[in-house]
């Protein structure tokens, strides 16, 4: 599947996940995709790399006197480490599972209207992150966003104004779109999308909706 | 890993010159007469060997050689992102600490030792100044071969050393940005309010510099 992914993350979402400067929701969505990408994973193996060299080549601060001895009692004192959880087979990647608390079948969705389901992830409040379930041939409403967006396509495809997306493609979509996404008519599409901002949907009905909802 | 830095980018036409003939060839034969041994190399290697021996014989004193290497860098890098000196010094202890109780999951065929440390350094830090969790990529391996090729790991600690060089070697200007991205925490927006630089400005900076770092890896 990997060799089917034709929408990449950019270099500059890249480089902050990297640096470690995105929101929650956002590394999330970075960190799934990389899970399906062996492209972006050896890209981002790139800029750790450049971390690296920086790391190298900073300024010494000179740590305090007795902090060899300190970090040698931290390390007696520390309780042996937790065997990583082995990789966790499902349709889900990892990291997704870890905030879903299981796989697919353990999503919690809430009907939106218009047959669109979605399920909001606990990250920090800086950005939100969420499952969203398009049924085949559905379309969600007509949208324009304050900030940025990323959507990533999980299983199923959706077409845009854009492009059309599959398994593993991500779209990155900022304040200059407004986009209606609509499922492919062969699957069910199951998207993870990330926002910084609300979105802002063009019709009444959603935008009357949207502060209950939480879309 | 060695194609890893030419695809910084998403794939694109090119028009950078082909590879150097050595990156075409496979791992096992990087190792001929032309290839050139810094001594940034031999300590890149020096530090692989620390940390193979803090995971096969708990070896105090090549952890010792660690710490005084990257114990002090870590805290600079905490210091720099934000943290107070005390902060730094606590945090930068217990990434040295991760490093001894981790040794066994480092890769040097996927990364030197810098590269990995600053990972656990960053890590520390989202935990410490932002409270947040990082999600990180599923792991592909199950579990790491006991002996890597030795071609492998010192053709990794070359081009991590190369890209070193090509980082000092960037304008003054574009190198700033890039340290400020890695090392203040801050998104490019928020790197425009504190220089005063437009968006626009850092945006492209940041972007000539990764062109140029991906022309020094060609």
């Amino acid at each position: 599947m990997t060799n089917m992914i034709q929408h990449h993350l950019t270099d500059a979402l890249m480089m902050a996940y990297s640096a470690g400067s995105l929101p929650e929701a956002f590394s999330l969505t970075v960190a799934t995709h990389i899970s399906m990408c062996d492209e972006c994973r050896a890209r981002l193996g790139a800029f750790d790399t450049v971390g690296g060299a920086l790391l190298e080549g900073t300024d010494e601060v000179a740590m305090t006197r007795d902090s060899f001895a300190a970090t040698m009692a931290r390390i007696r004192a520390a309780r042996p480490e937790v065997k990583p959880a082995p990789r966790r087979a499902g349709l889900l990647p990892a990291p997704l599972q870890d905030y879903i608390g299981g796989d697919l079948d353990a999503v919690r969705w809430r009907p939106v209207g218009m047959g669109v389901r979605q399920a909001i992830l606990p990250t920090s409040k800086a950005a939100t992150a969420r499952l969203l379930y398009i049924p085949a041939g559905a379309a969600v409403p007509d949208h324009g966003h304050r900030g940025t967006e990323l959507t990533l396509v999980l299983q199923g495809a959706f077409v845009d104004q854009v492009s059309r997306f599959g398994p593993g493609d991500i779209e990155i979509v900022n304040e200059d779109l407004n986009h209606t996404p609509v499922a492919d008519i062969g699957a069910d599409c199951i998207c993870l999308a990330a926002t910084d901002a609300p979105l802002r949907f063009r019709a009444l009905m959603p935008r009357l909706a949207q502060p209950f909802l939480r879309i | 890993m060695y194609d890893a830095l030419a695809l910084m980018d998403a794939p694109a036409p090119s028009p950078l010159p082909p590879p150097r003939a050595i990156r075409t060839h496979g791992a096992g034969k990087r190792s001929g007469p032309g290839q050139v041994t810094t001594a940034k190399d031999m300590e890149n290697t020096e530090w692989v060997s620390c940390i193979a021996a803090i995971r096969d014989a708990r070896d105090e004193a090549a952890f010792a050689r660690l710490f005084g290497h990257f114990a002090p860098r870590i805290k600079a890098f905490l210091m720099r992102s934000g943290a107070d000196a005390t902060l730094a010094e606590e945090c930068a202890q217990e990434v040295m600490a991760t490093l001894w109780q981790k040794a066994h999951l480092f890769d040097p065929t996927r990364a030197s030792a810098a590269t990995w440390i600053f990972t656990i350094a960053r890590n520390r830090r989202i935990d410490a100044l932002r409270k947040q969790k990082r999600p990180e990529p599923e792991d592909l391996t199950w579990g790491i071969a006991p002996e890597p090729d030795q071609a492998d790991v010192l053709a990794l600690q070359q081009e991590s050393d190369q890209l070193s060089a090509a980082i000092a070697a960037l304008p003054e200007k574009q190198r700033v940005l890039i340290e400020k991205a890695y090392f203040s925490d801050l998104s490019h927006s928020e790197i425009a309010e504190q220089t005063g630089l437009p968006l626009g400005t850092i945006k492209s900076r940041i972007r000539l510099a990764l062109d140029r770092l991906r022309h020094a890896m060609k």
